[in-house]
């Protein structure tokens, strides 16, 4: 277990800042590709992984634990945001039966 | 030691274009949970082993769960999702290749100081992160607890089955 978590000694940070640049740009390409909604609320859950992965990257090389309780708090806030984006979809669906991105460009009443 | 991190590195990677490129719903879940656990391989790489845990215990437990049950709840297991026209499938590609672009030509310019402090090998354990957390962080951790009613009760107002109302 030493040996396994001292990586921050061979792997240099700029490898860690390339990985989460690499995700986040995946993330961004998925949201805005794709047209399942499930689908872009994933992404943005890759997204704010990679923030994280970055963030836990710098705590560890720079030896302060303040990062690594701001990735706590980064994951609180994603899960409230799974509770509530997956309850509008639900109710998306429910609505109009489907799950197209394209019909929320229309928010207004039509009516 | 390094080669851990280059082969979870790929893992990560070839799992996230998996999410956005497959068909099926449900094995974008499968392969979003693969991104979840290469993603916690680095945090116990990173000496963070505690919040390796919490995110296994969290993402892969909770979120996706829920992502799952959703899925199968609407019953969208099945490859009927309208295409975008490909001009809006190109322009996407090209604006995140440029976004990256952008980020590792700012990259370039950056000068990266060596590591100044002692690896501690006890940071990512519980006693460090909540001697941190419940001391100089209780106040944003109380502010949570008030964001998670509120997205309690939102999730539970959205989810309520009015038939007139809505």
């Amino acid at each position: 277990m030493e040996k396994i978590t001292n990586a921050i000694q061979v792997v240099p940070i700029q490898h860690y800042i390339y990985l989460s640049l690499i995700l986040f740009t995946i993330g961004i390409v998925g949201a805005l590709l794709r047209r399942n909604s499930i689908i872009v609320l994933m992404c943005i859950e890759l997204m704010l992984n990679a923030a994280n992965l970055l963030l836990a990257a710098f705590s560890a090389y720079h030896g302060d634990a303040a990062g690594q309780v701001f990735v706590f708090f980064i994951m609180v806030v994603a899960a409230a945001e799974v509770a509530v984006g997956l309850a509008i979809l639900v109710l998306m669906k429910r609505n109009n039966h489907s799950l197209d991105i394209n019909l929320l460009n229309r928010l207004r009443d039509n009516n | 030691m390094s080669l851990i991190f280059y082969i979870l590195a790929a893992v990560a990677i070839i799992s996230a274009l998996v999410v956005v490129f497959s068909k099926s719903p449900v094995n974008s879940v499968i392969a979003l949970i693969v991104t979840f656990l290469a993603i916690a391989g680095h945090y116990i790489l990173l000496n963070a082993q505690f919040l390796a845990v919490v995110h296994i215990i969290v993402y892969t437990g909770a979120i996706m769960v829920l992502f799952l049950f959703v899925i199968m709840l609407l019953d969208m297991n099945r490859e009927n999702e309208p295409h975008k026209k490909w001009t809006t499938k190109l322009a996407a590609v090209i604006s995140g290749g440029l976004l990256l672009l952008v980020l590792l030509a700012a990259l370039k310019k950056l000068s990266i100081m060596p590591i100044q402090h002692a690896v501690n090998n006890k940071m990512g354990l519980v006693h460090d992160l909540g001697q941190v957390l419940f001391k100089d962080f209780l106040l944003p951790f109380e502010a949570t607890s008030v964001l998670f009613l509120a997205a309690m009760v939102g999730a539970l107002m959205l989810g309520k089955h009015e038939k007139n109302n809505i």
